[in-house]
């Protein structure tokens, strides 16, 4: 296998505590050796002045659709859209159709995965059978297929008893559940937040308070069983509350949120005149809500940023708000976005966006990865900081369009991923 | 004279200069109702839709006689509330109309900003006759011009909302029309039919004897009883007991008290029937002043010229 040598970059890499200019060589899918005057030895030699150097990020929470609506999204065009927007690897949601709650379903998308993707795919089994909140999964043949954590995501586990025993018998396999935390009862025919802005445009709403329930319930649940809980994209500050509190009392509880919980509120319903592309679940929250999951990313609350890729045709979405299907795609604006509203505006430092997107994500799931230690996989992530872009919904490599962020000018864009030592996306614009 | 918008999505859009001139024109058209010969040529050659997704029987035929007077062009198609099942998508549906070039499409929907939806997608004018639970911007037209022929003006006037808030898109259209105006409102209900943040937008009681005292207009909103499968209150009885329009709690307002209903009303549950036929009760009145404002909305949206109606 070919080498590469990435010379002259700024190296971050938070699992080492490294943030300088260096040069990385990789040899054989792996990293071999960094300093700071790497000689070729017949290497390919990029370029990297002026840009930065990052483990690769990983996005533990997409939806790639395969199989089953590959009219939305494929496993090639997921990973493709991965690649584009500077995710090495990305964790597959197994809400499928069927769904992933079998050893063959994994091995199925796994080879697919090995044949077509762009980046690493990890499946994420199903909490319980068909996601239908009943009877467990069975954990251990699913991780022998390949899944690294379970979820029921786009359904609660619904029953506190369901989810107790699956946070005790995961323990026996060392994976973790991954919960979409909404109190069924209290989010009936909702399509947004609960709150002045439902109000005012006469859409049911769902209150915070039912996700956060749900949350308190995962943590105390953990905190009796022992097992280990993630809580997927945290849109409540009563949530983020939750969670500190469990982290505080040492409770294995880890937790992500999403670009769009960070960067929009409710009023995006109101603002656009019901732009279906503002419909998600969790919803949109308020203001209060967006500064608390905004706080808790910076204060180690929260550990991860995940996207939540959730592609839909065009026919998904162009009907009456109520009626929309829930999500947006994620992969392809998800860093530009941190970079810009985060690290741009002095929120958090670009080491530790770093972190929330590449060494925390590995350490949560206990992926490869995440480090650009000698000996890791040759996983980068590439940025190029000073880069200026409008997103351009019609250029997205996914099969899909729908996102809220297009026409957003942006400043801080992947430059280029590479996936085991192989350059799987440049940017060629 | 020339009216500053092309389509009728809600009573938010609106200016008070605009709802005064949509009341004007709708008192000067009143006076056709009352001819022998009920009809003008003012909106000749121009075509009309009607698209019901929800049941009316008011609001239809009130669209459907404005149109008839005014001599446009109009059909009437009623779907069934589910058209999704049926297979055609709204905006199929909405197309293949916009195909047969009408100069207006009057919508009722289930769903919330659907007239938005339709706006943004195809050329004719949309007129909202009710979104889901946001807008139902023609009956607050109708409502005020109720309230400005019987007490002269609509600034100052004290109003009480009383019934189920949340699902209601009269009470929303009301609400803001009615403060645009400089009328002050209450709004009162149970708790558990008082939409989040609304206090922002109005004082909210739960006592209707507060809301009721003072009160130069009270209008009663229907209890959507198909609707109450969330358990929001435990009896129709009950209801009727501690939220209900009775004779000794419309004691309470002024001498001169209007009461109003949208329509339909449940005899017995938000309003006693001594007052629905009461001498306070205007609610026949709204009901004729519906189809002159419907008529001066479509006047207005489709450029009729200030004379006809003259």
């Amino acid at each position: 296998m070919s080498r590469l040598l990435l010379k002259g970059g700024r190296v971050i890499d938070p699992a080492q505590g490294l943030d300088q200019t260096l040069d990385v060589m990789i040899s054989e899918g792996t990293i071999e050796e960094m300093g700071p005057r790497v000689q070729p030895r017949g290497a390919q030699v990029l370029d990297m002045k002026g840009l930065v150097v990052c483990p690769g990020f990983i996005d533990i929470h997409t939806h790639l659709r395969e199989p089953g609506r590959e009219d939305k999204e494929t496993i090639a065009t997921g990973t493709r859209a991965a690649a584009a927007g500077g995710f090495t690897a990305v964790c597959a949601m197994p809400n499928t159709d069927p769904v992933n709650d079998t050893a063959g379903i994994t091995r199925a998308i796994v080879e697919k995965a090995r044949a077509e993707g762009a980046t690493r795919v990890y499946p994420i089994g199903a909490i319980t059978r068909g996601q239908k909140g009943e009877e467990l999964a069975e954990y251990g043949d699913l991780k022998e297929a390949g899944c690294v954590a379970f979820s029921d995501d786009g359904r609660p586990v619904a029953s506190a008893r369901v989810m107790r025993r699956a946070l005790e018998y995961a323990r026996a396999f060392d994976l973790v559940l991954i919960d979409h935390c909404e109190e069924p009862t209290l989010a009936e025919k909702a399509c947004m937040n609960e709150g002045p802005v439902s109000t005012h445009l006469g859409l049911r709403g769902q209150p915070a308070a039912g996700e956060a329930i749900v949350v308190e319930r995962d943590v105390l649940l953990a905190e009796l069983t022992g097992g280990r809980v993630h809580i997927a994209h945290l849109s409540a500050a009563a949530s983020v509350d939750a969670v500190r509190r469990g982290k505080a009392r040492g409770v294995k509880v880890t937790a992500e949120a999403t670009p769009h919980h960070l960067f929009l509120t409710d009023e995006a319903v109101r603002e656009t005149g019901y732009d279906t592309n503002t419909k998600m679940n969790p919803p949109l929250r308020s203001e209060a809500d967006r500064q608390a999951v905004l706080l808790g990313l910076r204060d180690g609350t929260i550990d991860c940023i995940a996207t939540d890729h959730a592609p839909h045709t065009v026919d998904d979405k162009k009907v009456e708000y109520d009626q929309a299907a829930n999500g947006i795609v994620g992969l392809e604006t998800a860093v530009a976005l941190c970079l810009d509203r985060l690290v741009g505006e002095g929120l958090v430092e670009l080491p530790y966006l770093v972190a929330l997107l590449s060494t925390n994500p590995a350490r949560v799931l206990g992926l490869p990865g995440g480090t650009l230690a000698p000996g890791s996989p040759a996983d980068l992530t590439v940025l190029d900081l000073a880069k200026k872009r409008q997103v351009d919904a019609s250029r997205f490599e996914s099969r899909s369009r729908n996102t809220p962020f297009g026409g957003w000018i942006l400043k801080g864009w992947p430059a280029m991923t590479i996936v085991g030592g192989r350059v799987a996306w440049k940017d060629a614009r | 004279m020339t009216f500053p918008h092309r389509h009728l999505l809600g009573i938010e859009p609106l200016e008070p200069p605009d709802i005064q001139t949509i009341l004007d024109t709708a008192d000067g058209l009143k006076e056709i109702l009352d001819r022998p010969i009920k009809k003008v040529p003012a909106l000749r050659g121009k075509t009309v839709i009607n698209l019901f997704y929800e049941a009316s029987t008011r609001t239809r035929s009130s669209f459907e006689i404005a149109e008839r007077v005014l001599s446009a062009d109009s059909l009437s198609i009623a779907t069934a509330a589910s058209s999704v099942t049926k297979g055609e998508t709204l905006l199929d549906t909405a197309k293949n109309l916009e195909a047969m070039n009408p100069d207006m499409v009057i919508m009722r929907h289930a769903s919330s900003g659907a007239p938005h939806f339709l706006a943004r997608h195809c050329r004719f004018s949309v007129v909202n006759a009710g979104d889901g639970a946001h807008e139902h911007p023609t009956q607050a037209l109708l409502d005020a011009l109720t309230m400005r022929q019987r007490k002269g003006r609509l600034k100052g006037l004290r109003v009480a909302i009383v019934g189920d808030i949340l699902h209601s898109r009269v009470a929303r259209s009301n609400l803001l029309l009615l403060s645009k105006m400089g009328a002050s409102v209450v709004l009162c209900g149970p708790p558990t039919l008082v939409p989040p943040g609304i206090e922002a937008l109005a004082p909210v009681t739960f006592r209707v004897d507060e809301a009721v005292e003072g009160a130069d207009v009270v209008m009663m909103l229907r209890i959507q009883l198909e609707r109450m499968s969330g358990g929001f209150f435990p009896t129709t009885r009950e209801y009727h007991r501690h939220f209900g329009l009775t004779e000794e709690r419309v004691r309470r307002a002024k001498k001169d008290v209007l009461v109003m209903h949208p329509g339909p009303m449940n005899r017995g549950v938000e309003i006693a029937s001594e007052v629905a036929d009461g001498p306070y009760s205007v609610i026949l009145d709204q009901v004729t002043n519906g189809v002159a404002v419907r008529m001066a909305v479509l006047y207005l949206l489709l450029g009729g010229s200030a004379e006809a109606s003259s």
